[in-house]
């Protein structure tokens, strides 16, 4: 019979994912609930001061899997190798946190095993003793509440940000080595060095105050109006994803999931409607500015002040008002 | 090359979305659609590849009459013919349910490449194209930037997190699933138009492609769709835009203290 929530560990270069601490403590409030079991994964080669970190977590019990093939991330070998540990261990949920990674593997995971992953969910609840949780759709417009239909294993993954990794509670957790079968035949994907682009010029994430624009700009001359801004606040200029693929700002200035990650005094977003990969980048912003001129925009969801209007006309009146 | 790429269409962008009486998903009525955006840039690197390597690329669409629309646009910007995947039982499926009757059609066309957008801009689950990759037995990678094909082998750029990518290889046939923004997406041309007319599109139901129903049976169930609870109180500020930047400045001040 299948029971308890097993978590996966996601880990780069000797060092766990601060994402998958998320994952950690939607398990812990989960079977807060339930009473549920918890236990966690890591797979890799060399990967036992990363276990013995987890083990720190309040959890029941830490399994790692030792493995060439898991040396570097693949796909398949990642598939594969946690499909087998699954079936080995029987939990009833699998939690994940929704990052870059776990897009890759997971839905191959659950389709593999014939089960469903509920993917990107930003919240649970327990009613009626079943788990139910909301996922944003619509790129954030709306919201569902979703529960995940047949058999178990569920899979489920959160977004980053959803739960606070740092208040993960502390524990005890026992360690121990489970073994699986991968070959070359399994793992198709040959992965090379991971590598950046361009060296970020800027290091955004220490500003402490940050003025963004997006595509509401319309004109890659009209940023000129919002960098007049940034100089007057005295603000670094950012720019969400779009404004950086049309190369109107260098890649070093994007916010967001492919960007970087901030949590400055002041985040100003101008004409950026708040895609959930750019929100990622900039919520944990102590004060955040939205100006946009729809005022169903997701940026206002999480903006402490909103301005419903055009930009073309708020920008240069704030700029004139900032230097009085 | 053959390259077959899924269109999903999708309420435009800035649509006003009204929730159905059973309160579980939006009203379809009034609204205007358009090429989920990460699936035009696939479209546009199928068209690229093309272009470069020679052979053939499929435009492939599921769901009602209206996403012939989709398909025709696929066909007027350059796509050789299409695949409309049209059956009442293809309503509302999830993306395992989607990945079944893509991968389904898929299978009977034969391929080189299947390129589907990262995620859709109606459910976004970011799954169809990875489940379709494993109910096809095929290799996959997702959030590609840059496709280099090979002899019987593909290397392409993945978008990793925090600014950092990496080239993966993998035999063909694959599954990939395509970032948005990789490519300037070209507009289709008046020849481009007329000569789609004469292009074929092909029109498969569950019978025609075999699919069992139990495979297309929902794994998940949506309770309830709804407008999201704010998780802060925005203050709105109204006026002329110089009495909006004395307040904000005002309370940015004060309020907030961020100067």
């Amino acid at each position: 019979m299948a029971n308890g929530i097993l978590v996966y560990i996601e880990h780069v270069d000797g060092k766990i994912n601060r994402a998958s601490l998320e994952a950690v403590r939607a398990a812990q409030l989960i079977a807060g609930q339930t009473g549920q079991e918890i236990s966690a994964v890591v797979l890799g080669q060399g990967i036992g001061d990363i276990a013995n970190e987890i083990a720190g977590k309040k959890l029941n019990s830490v399994y790692t899997v030792e493995n060439d093939w898991l040396k570097t991330y693949t796909a398949d070998g990642v598939t594969h190798a946690l499909r087998q540990v699954i079936e080995q261990t029987q939990p009833a949920l699998v939690l994940l946190t929704h990052t870059y990674e776990v897009r890759d593997f997971a839905p191959k995971l659950a389709a593999s095993m014939n089960r469903v992953l509920v993917g990107d969910c930003i919240s649970f609840r327990i009613e009626n003793g079943k788990a139910v949780f909301t996922r944003q759709v619509f790129q954030g417009k709306l919201a569902a509440d979703v529960v995940p239909v047949g058999d178990t294993p569920h899979f489920v993954s959160f977004q980053i940000g959803s739960y606070r990794g740092d208040e993960s509670e502390a524990g005890q957790a026992s360690v121990s080595a489970l073994t699986v079968n991968l070959d070359a035949d399994l793992v198709r994907q040959q992965p090379e060095e991971r590598f950046k682009e361009a060296k970020a010029a800027v290091d955004l994430s220490q500003a402490p105050l940050i003025v963004s624009v997006g595509r509401g700009i319309k004109e890659q001359k009209n940023i000129e109006i919002v960098k007049q801004l940034a100089e007057a606040f005295g603000a670094e200029l950012a720019a969400s994803r779009p404004i950086c693929d049309n190369e109107w700002l260098p890649m070093d200035r994007q916010i967001g999931s492919s960007g970087q990650t901030v949590a400055p005094k002041l985040y100003m977003a101008i004409g950026i409607s708040g895609a959930i990969q750019h929100l990622v980048g900039m919520k944990g912003a102590r004060t955040i500015v939205a100006i946009n001129k729809d005022p169903e925009a997701p940026i206002f969801e999480i903006a402490d002040y909103g301005i419903v209007g055009d930009l073309f006309e708020i920008v240069p009146a704030l700029t004139a008002e900032a230097k009085k | 090359m053959k390259i077959i790429v899924c269109l999903k269409q999708v309420p435009k962008n800035d649509s006003i979305l009204r929730i159905n009486d059973q309160g579980n998903w939006i009203q379809d009525r009034d609204l205007t659609y358009e090429i989920n955006e990460s699936d035009a840039y696939g479209l546009e690197a199928a068209l690229q590849l093309k272009e470069k390597q020679g052979g053939e690329v499929i435009a492939l669409s599921l769901g009602p009459a209206r996403v012939q629309s989709v398909i025709k646009e696929a066909l007027a910007r350059g796509a050789d013919r299409g695949i409309h995947l049209e059956d009442p039982a293809f309503d509302k499926l999830d993306a395992y349910g989607i990945a079944a009757v893509i991968s389904a059609a898929a299978k009977a066309e034969g391929f080189d490449l299947l390129l589907t957008g990262l995620q859709s801009d109606d459910y976004g689950f970011a799954q169809t194209g990875v489940i379709a990759a494993e109910l096809l037995g095929l290799p996959h990678a997702t959030i590609v930037m840059d496709v280099q094909p090979g002899d019987g082998s593909l290397r392409v750029k993945r978008e990793l997190e925090n600014g950092y990518f990496q080239w993966v290889s993998m035999p063909a046939p694959a599954v990939l699933t395509i970032q948005s923004g990789i490519n300037t997406l070209r507009y289709a041309t008046l020849k481009g138009i007329m000569g789609a007319k004469k292009k074929e599109i092909k029109k498969l139901d569950v019978t025609a492609l075999g699919i069992d129903k139990a495979a297309l049976a929902p794994r998940m169930e949506f309770l309830r769709v709804y407008v999201p609870q704010k998780s802060k109180q925005t203050q709105f500020i109204e006026g002329s835009p110089a009495e909006i930047a004395a307040s904000l400045m005002e309370k940015l001040r004060n309020e907030a203290r961020v100067f």
